[in-house]
């Protein structure tokens, strides 16, 4: 699977200018409010024809200005799942769930009770939409848009109407259509939390312009990234797997960075897991810390020291295999001397764990 | 004279043809009204003005220029009239098809305006989704736009009905008053009016009209909030 996306549309006042790709797994589209996160999504369901550009889906042209090719939305493929779920108020729920399905022609990828069972929405089969709950809505609408057999999925901040309670009720849904069936998603949101979750493709977005895009874990162990995150939210992802359980009540876990110490997880061992450490979690010390409650102590060597918002500076670490990120105060990282190369080690205050695989 | 149910032949006649005429403009026009309807209220076009413009024409002219026009242009030596009566040997004036013509003219403003409403609240983007689910425009039409409409194009339709019962002025300078043949129920209203002792008989048929429109009317509340109650559905 491959989505590959460059295009040129004026807005009065703004204009958006992007060039990307996505493989498969879930490519975030990462950005505030006004950096054209919708527009882009919207351009590759079909709902706005840019001005310039070509978009392509596994080598076939959605749209491209250098021919005049447009195809409509109900011809390109794709399951949108908007940010109002959009359900057919006239429908019942199994009737919504089955109406994409009317107009499928291609593929046969997913059927409507694994679609039901994976969602949790078997309950609701016979209800109308004006009865359900705001995240109940959202499970069908996301059933809907499954089941039109769609070659890849699009979602514009499918959370963001829900409260706390309901999106953590709809993310290990989201988590399981990432990882049960093969179907890719572009996904689109302003909030990092869900996207340090569920995304293995970051793609940032700033006034109509792409300022990165990659790997969600090298992108956010790096400096530059920060800069596009917004206040405390840069940090490192990491992949972990679960190695044993401890008597004590702690969890033992093999990560890129060494082994890692979190408060007991319920997963078996062998599990994989995915970490987040935020920046400011993670303090840097000269010397091996003595007599110290912190858990997670591991060796680093400095790799940057770039300038962060305020009076802080982002210190790139390489930790084991992978990178690690540490927010300072400028005033520490002079008194340190931290520099490129010096060796230090790297006291993590706590892990998140956003993902349990 | 033969009475049945206290009525004369003559009124009951009219009353039969009162009913057979607004069935027929009813029923015929509620697919070009629905049509209008959506262009005027989801397409942009050129010349959308005009369509609108013409669509109205009839609430505002006085109904008697609307019937001379529909004599002009559908009468045998009009230019349309002429052509239905050498192709097909379909005469409209003068005959009760030419007053379903005239009352459907009479009645497509309101058809069209309460279909319309209806159609500008359907909320657009349950219409995109369905587009992006796969279904090209017709579908869209057939199996979200018109369900939610359905309320509106009964409304519109019992509207039209009322009207075209009620259709004068148009419908007598078309096909004129001829008893049993042309003479709806407001033309033997009228006419019962100008002969002594015919206010019997006018008040009869007034009181016929009068429970038509409230049986018509009941039924449209009805038959709305049925189809209201089954799409907010709980």
């Amino acid at each position: 699977m491959s989505l590959s996306v460059a295009l040129r549309h004026r807005f009065p006042g703004f204009t958006l200018d992007v060039d990307f790709q996505a493989q498969a797994g879930v490519t975030a589209l990462f950005g505030r409010s006004g950096s054209g996160k919708t527009s882009v999504i919207n351009a590759v369901a079909g709902l706005l024809r840019p001005e310039a550009g070509r978009i392509t889906l596994d080598g076939r042209d959605l749209m491209d200005s250098a021919t005049g090719r447009f195809l409509p939305p109900h011809r390109r493929g794709l399951g949108y799942v908007f940010q109002d779920s959009r359900l057919f108020p006239h429908l019942s729920v199994r009737q919504n769930l089955l109406y994409g399905r009317w107009f499928a022609s291609h593929g046969d990828r997913i059927g409507f009770e694994d679609v039901v069972s994976l969602l949790g929405i078997g309950d609701l089969l016979q209800r109308r939409p004006g009865a359900l709950s705001g995240g109940e809505k959202q499970r069908v609408a996301i059933g809907r848009a499954l089941l039109s057999r769609p070659r890849m999925l699009l979602m514009d901040e499918p959370l963001a109407a829900l409260d706390e309670a309901r999106k953590s009720e709809i993310l290990p849904y989201l988590e399981r259509l990432r990882d049960q069936t093969r179907i890719p998603i572009l996904y689109v949101s302003h909030a990092m939390p869900e996207v340090a979750r569920l995304a293995t493709t970051l793609v940032i977005l700033r006034d109509g312009k792409v300022m990165q895009a990659g790997q969600l874990e090298g992108l956010m162990s790096d400096p530059d990234t920060a800069a596009h995150l917004g206040e405390g939210q840069a940090g490192s992802v990491i992949a972990a797997r679960v190695q044993a359980h401890d008597a004590d009540g702690l969890t033992r876990l093999s990560t890129p960075l060494g082994e890692l110490l979190v408060p007991h997880l319920d997963a078996a061992p062998g599990h994989t897991l995915r970490l987040r450490i935020h920046a400011r979690d993670v303090m840097l010390s000269l010397t091996r810390p003595q007599g110290i409650s912190a858990l997670n102590v591991l060796s680093a060597n400095v790799r940057s020291v770039a300038p962060g918002t305020g009076p802080d500076v982002l210190v790139r670490l390489a930790v084991g295999q992978d990178h690690l990120l540490a927010r300072i105060t400028a005033r520490s990282a002079k008194a340190l001397a931290l520099a490129p190369g010096i060796a230090v080690h790297a006291v993590v205050k706590s892990v998140a764990v956003t993902d349990r695989g | 004279m033969n009475d049945t149910l206290g009525l004369t032949l003559q009124e009951w006649q009219a009353v039969a043809l009162s009913l057979k005429v607004s069935l027929w403009a009813t029923v015929v026009s509620l697919p070009f009204g629905i049509a209008v309807a959506y262009l005027l209220a989801r397409r942009q076009f050129w010349g959308k003005q005009l369509l609108n413009g013409l669509v109205h024409l009839p609430l505002i002219l006085p109904p008697v220029v609307t019937g001379y026009l529909l004599l002009a242009g559908f009468g045998r030596r009009g230019p349309i009239g002429g052509f239905l009566d050498d192709c097909c040997g379909i005469v409209l004036a003068f005959r009760w098809t030419g007053a379903a013509l005239a009352a459907a003219i009479m009645a497509f403003p309101l058809m069209v305006r309460a279909i319309r409403l209806a159609i500008e609240a359907v909320d657009p983007r349950l219409e995109q989704v369905a587009g992006t689910l796969g279904a090209n425009c017709l579908w869209v039409f057939l199996t979200v736009t018109l369900p939610l409409i359905l309320p509106g194009i009964i409304a519109g339709a019992i509207l039209a009905f009322a009207k075209a019962m009620g259709e004068f002025g148009a419908t007598i300078t078309f096909v004129s008053n001829i008893p049993g043949q042309t003479q709806t129920l407001p033309s033997a209203i009228y006419s019962f009016l100008q002969v002594p002792g015919g206010e019997a008989s006018a008040l009869r048929l007034v009181a016929i009209a009068v429970a038509i429109a409230m049986i018509a009317l009941l039924l449209s509340e009805w038959v709305a909030r049925a189809i209201a109650r089954r799409i907010a559905g709980t």
